[in-house]
């Protein structure tokens, strides 16, 4: 059905009008002892629509011109405009935290990559081990003080967006759109052999796929993280019971690069499948609403 | 939850909703280095200051045993200009000045008449490298009440024989583990690290923690621009940890 945007809003005009003719021609036949919504009724109207379905698209048939057309323009007076299919997806609290959170991770990955330059080791000074050498063009700051500059600013926006979008998570409830749980990890895989293997496509069951909770929920972990132990690493003394936590100083910082590899490996496919999904899919982002979504509810 | 709704009202609504996030387009105004500059300068202002605020003055920074101690010889020497810029050990003392009952000139053994404290601590660079290393020296705060300093004074402000200056706050230099250090594993401090006496104070960065010390002041006001030799720079004043 979504091969063809654009022409679905009329399918539905379609469709009711084409179930409400079956439904009169039942009550005409006498077909009163069943109920009209009935399935086994149901395959034969959906290979009616289909039919209407295709002499609408297909305009050049002249054999019936003026069918289409007059039912289609005869739903149109009887029930007003047009009307699209749409759903308000994201409340502006995520909009914005999604925006603030993007510019905010954009600074912080750029900028520690500099400040990581300054000593690019998990090993000790002396003999220093140079992990590995990343180019200057990927960091933000200009040098060390620069780069620390960048991260001690941003790092409050980072906490503050992220805060609040957990917050308002639990407590508007939204939080079940998104939030991967056990029920989700049987399509998982059903979804990565579509998207990576050239599967079929599991049916949309809601907002987002269980591949896309995975993703989601485990960036709100990753943030999580990268908060926790970077308290440890700017101040690893008084926040000293974090640092045993997470098995002392030296480790925190190796968990606070992980964290950081772990959005640097989910920023590139969330980009991709934006760009996959097109306009309206973005849009969304910036508007709330999605125009024509791909799932029924 | 799907709605069906005319296409004008959809864009209506729309445009209505994108309008709500015009505020983060003002952020781009963070894009012009003048207006950037300014930020992240108020945002290490204000982490500073909340890292005064995190500061507790009596909880102590961890300590190890001696078998956790890095060796001597891959403790880092560390420097900004000179390893070793040539101290007159014979002829050095302290000078001490600003808000004290007794300024003057005290030589090393007047400090180290004083109680010595030894402990094993984690020496962190603001780089990201750590050590732990062995230091000896006087408690700070022990070498406040002998020589008089108002501790209600704001800063403890110093200057090292290398041109290398550095400010600390009072609480923090007044922390139980903050030392006037002349001692590390043990031996007098090489020159390298800073003889014959250098700040040693676990809960502050390397950057704080001044060598071939010069002279003290204890001040409620700091020169503008002259905080400390990195922090004029750009790195964090407090430094703490």
């Amino acid at each position: 059905m979504a091969d063809e945007p654009s022409g679905d809003g009329r399918r539905e005009e379609i469709e009711s009008a084409e179930i409400n003719k079956e439904d009169i021609t039942k009550e005409e036949t006498g077909a009163g002892s069943e109920p009209a919504s009935s399935s086994p009724a149901e395959p034969e109207v959906c290979e009616a629509v289909v039919a209407k379905l295709e002499m609408v698209a297909d305009e050049s048939v002249p054999n019936e011109p003026g069918l289409a057309e007059t039912s289609a323009e005869t739903t149109t007076k009887a029930e007003g405009p047009e009307l699209v299919r749409a759903a308000y997806e994201h409340p502006l609290a995520i909009r914005i935290t999604h925006w603030v959170n993007a510019i905010s991770l954009f600074v912080m990955i750029t900028s520690g990559l500099r400040i990581f330059r300054a000593f690019p080791s998990f090993g000790p000074k002396i003999p220093e081990k140079i992990l590995l050498d990343i180019p200057k063009s990927l960091t933000l700051g200009g040098w060390l003080g620069g780069a620390l500059q960048w991260h001690f600013t941003f790092m409050w926006f980072f906490a503050a967006s992220g805060i609040f979008y957990v917050l308002f998570q639990i407590f508007s409830g939204h939080y079940r759109t998104m939030l991967f749980t056990p029920r989700d990890i049987s399509g998982v895989w059903p979804m990565a052999r579509h998207y990576f293997l050239f599967g079929p496509k599991p049916p949309a069951m809601g907002q987002y796929n269980p591949l896309q909770k995975l993703a989601y929920t485990s960036t709100v972990a990753l943030g999580a993280l990268s908060l926790l132990t970077g308290m440890v690493m700017y101040k690893p003394t008084q926040f000293s019971w974090l640092a045993f936590l997470f098995g002392g100083y030296h480790l925190t910082r190796i968990w606070h690069f992980a964290a950081m590899c772990g959005f640097l490996a989910f920023i590139p496919g969330h980009l991709i499948m934006v760009a996959l999904h097109g306009w309206a899919n973005f849009f969304s982002m910036l508007s709330g609403w999605k125009r024509e979504p791909e799932y029924q509810e | 939850m799907i709605t069906r709704l005319e296409d004008k009202e959809l864009k209506r609504k729309s445009r209505r909703e994108l309008l709500k996030l015009a505020p983060i387009v003002a952020l781009g105004a963070f894009t012009f280095p003048k207006v950037s500059d300014r930020l992240i300068e108020e945002g290490v202002r204000f982490s500073d200051w909340a890292a005064g605020e995190m500061f507790r003055s009596q909880h102590l920074a961890q300590t190890f045993s001696n078998s956790d101690v890095v060796p001597f010889a891959k403790f880092p020497y560390n420097f900004y200009d000179v390893v070793d810029p040539g101290v007159d050990l014979a002829k050095w003392t302290l000078t001490v000045e600003g808000d004290v009952q007794h300024p003057g000139e005290y030589t090393l053994a007047q400090i180290q008449a004083l109680p010595k404290k030894v402990q094993n601590t984690r020496h962190i660079c603001v780089e990201g490298w750590d050590v732990i290393g062995s230091f000896g020296g006087t408690v700070i705060s022990d070498f406040f009440n002998l020589i008089g300093a108002n501790t209600k004074a704001r800063f403890l402000e110093v200057t090292c024989v290398d041109d290398y200056y550095e400010s600390i706050d009072m609480a923090s230099a007044l922390h139980p583990q903050s030392l006037f250090c002349y001692e590390m594993y043990g031996q007098p401090l090489d020159r390298g690290h800073g003889a014959p006496l250098r700040l040693q104070m676990p809960t502050k960065l390397g950057y704080k923690q001044a060598k071939y010390l010069d002279t003290i002041r204890i001040t409620n006001v700091l020169t503008p621009g002259k905080t400390g030799y990195w922090e004029d720079q750009g790195y964090s004043w407090f430094g703490g940890l």
